[in-house]
């Protein structure tokens, strides 16, 4: 067991917890932070992704040792039902899910690619989301409202 | 705790009180305590059902079991059905909200709790809408009836002359004079009794109370945005798998690859070392249960176990389960049609055909493998889980604990999507051992590998047709079977934990329905016949089954409509022509017509005329009937002749379910059954041999994905006159067989194993060049 201290969503947080545990069990069973998901814990399928300094990373394969005091983002931190960022907001508006269980990696991969890219083709947004799993199927309407969010976006930018 | 939330349970039961608190429900104001209802006085002959002597179950005749009022006059309706993804939560609300006349958004669907909701039935087979919609429709237009007689006596006015809007009473033509259904009943029971006849799915409900005409329909069959979605979006949402309570501890189930044919041998000081590590050993059951999830990962994985040798009677490939399969003795023929007198019309033929088809076991494989948390505290335990028939699962950890079922208090709380996978629910009856062993609390998380393998699966089917043309191309005779086994795991019986404490289960199990065979042609002589094959082995396999996504349709579609495309193609007819000459049924042809001319769809027999590029396209049709929904799937397909790999570029296709709910929640449904459709055409089925299953993961069971996304056109067929049947799961089953045909239609060869793999293809593309090059 060993002290960690964590950036997350804008707040430090300290932990006693074995330092090789994979963030996604930190952030998940002692911070209660829900949006990240169990999906396979093989880095295979996305539903774990949080941001790391910019960058998706799966957190089911991140050992908590290694992303000590840096800026960890879950998909609480893009924003709630009462106030839901631009992308929540449209796949709201295009109730782009369904059983929504993979959603976390897709929100979270889909806010790094329009970070870089403010305006995406559909092809770059398949490209970009091709490693993350959805088995309901939302696939078009995810590409559909990550699309409708760019263009949002921008005109508030 | 809340108090009000438990009260239900507390007069269910006097054995004392439930420890745990975690509401899924919140807060309610009126729950139904029906066994305080007083006196019989007054109820008529014939609502035979009172007094309702059943404590295991809520009492379906008291109307407070299904509907409560608050002060503020939002309504919640209590259902034993649950929400698995597909939007039933809003299209149940759509349903009350309609016939009680108030807003959408003031009323709540509580969903899958054994205390508080009356039993319907499992959630599964798109039954939903079409069984549990007409009892809370019926339910609430009891409801609406007894405010309008409360409110009638509080306005003084007789009920004829009242009218409701928006949950507000008022005089007609008077508006000032009002009241809303808070003012009539917020906080307080109906105390009202109604009829209900009959169990789960087959109840009929309060049928002497007249529900509203579909013409005066205002939020019934409107697009009402998802209830579910905003809180899926935010991490708001809770799931199984972040049910957590007081003292919780976290387990892990330790199996192997293969069959469990005895006890293994457990090396506990592997993991000794492990400060917190529990090791729990029942008959053949290996658990381990710790403080921290990270540490009941480690422990499962470092903990030596050695299985013994499954004693296995099992074919080992797919090619031998196919021999078992035709060979073996039926332990019971399901008939899906038979009329005529097929034999004597085979020996009128002109032509006849014959051919044989192949599916593989499939994963439903749910994107969070399954999770449940038990609290087992003496004679009483509950448990929180994703299961598709909480009741279900409620009488298993009854009869796993030996205790009545009114001591277990099973709690939906929604999964993963599951399609059909949690009709079986492991993961309670694990966290209920382990929880019993530890007197705490458990919840017990599958991983990735234990979902793939040990996750009953869709079986194996082997499809075989045989149909006699006439001299004017018509078929006279259609001699359809299917061999498959019977689901092992999804009809009640005991699941793995349970079966690996001793539990027997009964070997035959149910059978794989017997719908998709081509029933629904209109042929002279016509036999379609689902023969149920025994499982050869006792012990718990991986290869135990349950029901998938419109159990065995997509396998008996896709050779009953690949098999009709055979024959059209072999006497040169276009293959909507040639089913058109088969079909009486309107809504059929309709919706056929429908599909075709949406997909834009020019008359021409199959296969389309040699390209000569690297790509060779095509287009296929398929129809079926479920229940009472009707689909048509046109599917455009690309070929790469170099590698054989499919891409299906297009599908269109024509729903028409009777009365539509939800347009725009069916049509993300079909969305998902288009995407799921493909993958288990194109790219899945589980491998495995003598060592076990090898599909143990995404990467050696890969699935679809983003840059497979199709473009999908619909045609939603309303009939507001029909009542409701299930919609879009019907549309996964046309999927392999429209795919299959625009193969086909492609490269002009047939293929009829799923999946359609680049080799398979390949092979396929390589024999039609050596046959020509030898003719």
């Amino acid at each position: 067991m060993a002290k960690i201290s964590l950036k997350v969503n804008g707040h430090s947080r300290v932990v006693h917890t074995d330092p090789s545990t994979p963030l996604l069990y930190v952030l998940r069973n002692d911070l209660e932070l829900n949006g990240p998901r169990f999906g396979c814990g093989l880095a295979q399928c996305g539903a774990c992704t949080v941001i790391i300094e910019g960058k998706a990373v799966r957190s089911c394969v991140t050992p908590v040792r290694g992303v000590q005091n840096q800026a960890i983002t879950t998909l609480e931190g893009l924003g709630t039902v009462a106030k839901p960022h631009p992308l929540q907001k449209a796949f709201i508006d295009e109730q782009a899910l369904q059983c929504g269980y993979c959603m976390n990696g897709i929100l979270m991969n889909a806010k790094v690619l329009l970070d870089k890219n403010s305006n995406p083709t559909a092809e770059e947004i398949k490209d970009h989301l091709d490693p993350i799993l959805c088995r309901c199927g939302s696939h078009a309407r995810v590409i559909r409202a990550i699309q409708r969010a760019a263009k949002t976006m921008v005109s508030k930018a | 705790m809340d108090k009000k939330d438990i009260s239900r349970r507390e007069l269910l039961q006097s054995t004392g009180a439930l420890v745990v608190g975690f509401s899924l429900l919140g807060d309610s104001p009126s729950l139904a305590q029906q066994q305080q209802i007083p006196g019989l006085a007054g109820v008529p002959d014939g609502m035979a059902s009172y007094p309702y002597a059943n404590p295991d179950y809520l009492d379906p005749t008291a109307l407070d079991s299904w509907l409560a009022v608050t002060q503020d006059g939002s309504i919640t309706v209590y259902t034993g059905k649950v929400d698995i993804g597909t939007g039933i939560e809003t299209a149940l609300g759509q349903i009350t909200a309609e016939e009680l006349d108030v807003p959408f958004h003031k009323v709540r669907v509580a969903m899958g709790d054994t205390a508080k909701t009356v039993d319907q039935g499992r959630t599964a087979g798109s039954q939903t809408v079409a069984r549990a919609g007409p009892q809370l429709r019926q339910a609430a237009a009891a409801g609406r009836q007894e405010l309008l007689k409360l409110a009638s006596a509080r306005l003084e006015t007789p009920v004829d002359k009242l009218t409701v809007n928006e949950g507000v009473v008022s005089v007609i033509g008077e508006p000032h004079r009002s009241i809303s259904y808070g003012d009539v009943l917020g906080g307080k029971q109906f105390n009202v009794r109604i009829t209900a006849n009959g169990i789960q799915g087959a109840m009929v409900v309060a049928p002497e109370v007249r529900p509203k005409n579909f013409r005066d329909y205002k939020i019934v069959g409107q697009s009402v945005p998802r209830v579910d979605l905003p809180a899926k979006l935010t991490g708001e949402f809770k799931f199984t798998s972040d049910v957590r309570v007081p003292g919780m501890l976290h387990g892990r189930v330790i199996r192997p690859r293969t069959a469990i044919s005895g006890v293994p041998t457990v090396d506990e000081t592997s993991v000794s070392h492990m400060p917190g590590v529990k090791v729990v050993r029942e008959g053949t059951f290996v658990g381990v249960v710790a403080e921290t999830e990270w540490a009941a990962i480690q422990a499962a994985k470092t903990l030596k176990v050695t299985w013994p040798a499954p004693a296995n009677k099992l074919p080992f490939t797919q090619d031998e389960i196919d021999t078992h399969l035709k060979t073996s003795k039926s332990a019971r023929d399901t008939t899906g049609a038979k009329k005529g007198d097929v034999e004597a019309a085979f020996s009128k033929a002109s032509k006849t055909f014959e051919a044989t088809y192949h599916w593989p076991f499939q994963m439903h494989g749910m994107m969070g493998p399954c999770c449940a948390v038990a609290d087992v505290r003496g004679e009483m335990a509950t448990v929180w889980t994703g299961a598709q028939g909480p009741f279900t699962t409620r009488d298993r950890i009854a009869a796993l604990l030996k205790v009545p079922k009114r001591n277990v208090n099973v709690i939906f709380v929604e999964s993963a999507g599951s399609y059909g996978r949690l009709t079986a629910d492991d993961t309670a009856e694990d966290a209920v051992v382990l929880s019993r062993a530890m007197g705490k609390p458990v919840r017990v998380q599958w991983m990735r590998e234990d979902e793939h393998v040990w996750a009953p699966k869709g079986p194996q089917q082997l499809l075989t047709a045989k149909a006699a043309v006439d001299g004017e191309g018509k078929i006279i005779a259609w001699d359809y079977m299917d061999h498959s086994f019977p689901w092992s795991e999804s009809q009640g019986t005991p699941q793995l934990a349970e079966r690996q404490l001793g539990a027997k289960t009964e070997l035959l199990g149910n059978p794989n329905g017997v719908n998709g065979g081509g029933e629904y042609y209109d042929f002279e002589n016509q036999r379609v016949t689902a023969k149920i094959i025994p499982w050869p082995q006792d012990d718990p396999s991986p290869l135990r089954t349950c029901a998938l996504r419109s159990p065995g349709e997509p396998p008996r579609n896709f050779g009953s409509e690949c098999f009709m495309d055979e024959i059209a193609a072999g006497l040169g007819v276009d293959p909507i022509q040639f089913r058109l000459r088969h079909l009486k049924d309107k809504r059929i042809i309709e919706a056929l017509k429908a599909a075709t001319e949406k997909a834009g769809w020019t008359p021409r027999p199959s296969p389309a005329p040699e390209s000569t590029g690297p790509i060779a396209k095509g287009r296929g049709v398929a129809l079926t009937i479920r229940g009472n929904t009707i689909i048509v799937a046109v599917s455009e397909v690309e070929v790469e002749k170099a590698t054989g790999k499919v891409a299906v570029k297009r599908v269109t296709l024509a729903h028409d379910c009777g009365l539509i709910i939800n347009p725009d929640g069916i049509k993300i449904q079909l969305d998902g059954n288009v995407m799921q459709g493909i993958s288990r055409t194109l790219m899945e089925e589980i491998k495995f041999d003598g060592a076990g299953v090898k599909s143990v993961d995404w990467v050696s069971h890969p699935v679809i994905r983003f840059k497979q996304v199709p473009d999908v056109q619909v045609v939603l067929i309303n009939r507001p006159e029909i009542p409701p049947s299930g919609a879009a799961e019907p549309s996964i089953v046309v999927m392999p067989a429209s795919i299959a045909n625009a193969v086909f239609d492609a490269i002009g060869v047939r293929l009829r194993q799923v999946p359609l793999t680049p080799q398979r293809v390949l092979d396929a593309l390589r024999s039609k060049t050596s046959v020509s090059a030898k003719a």
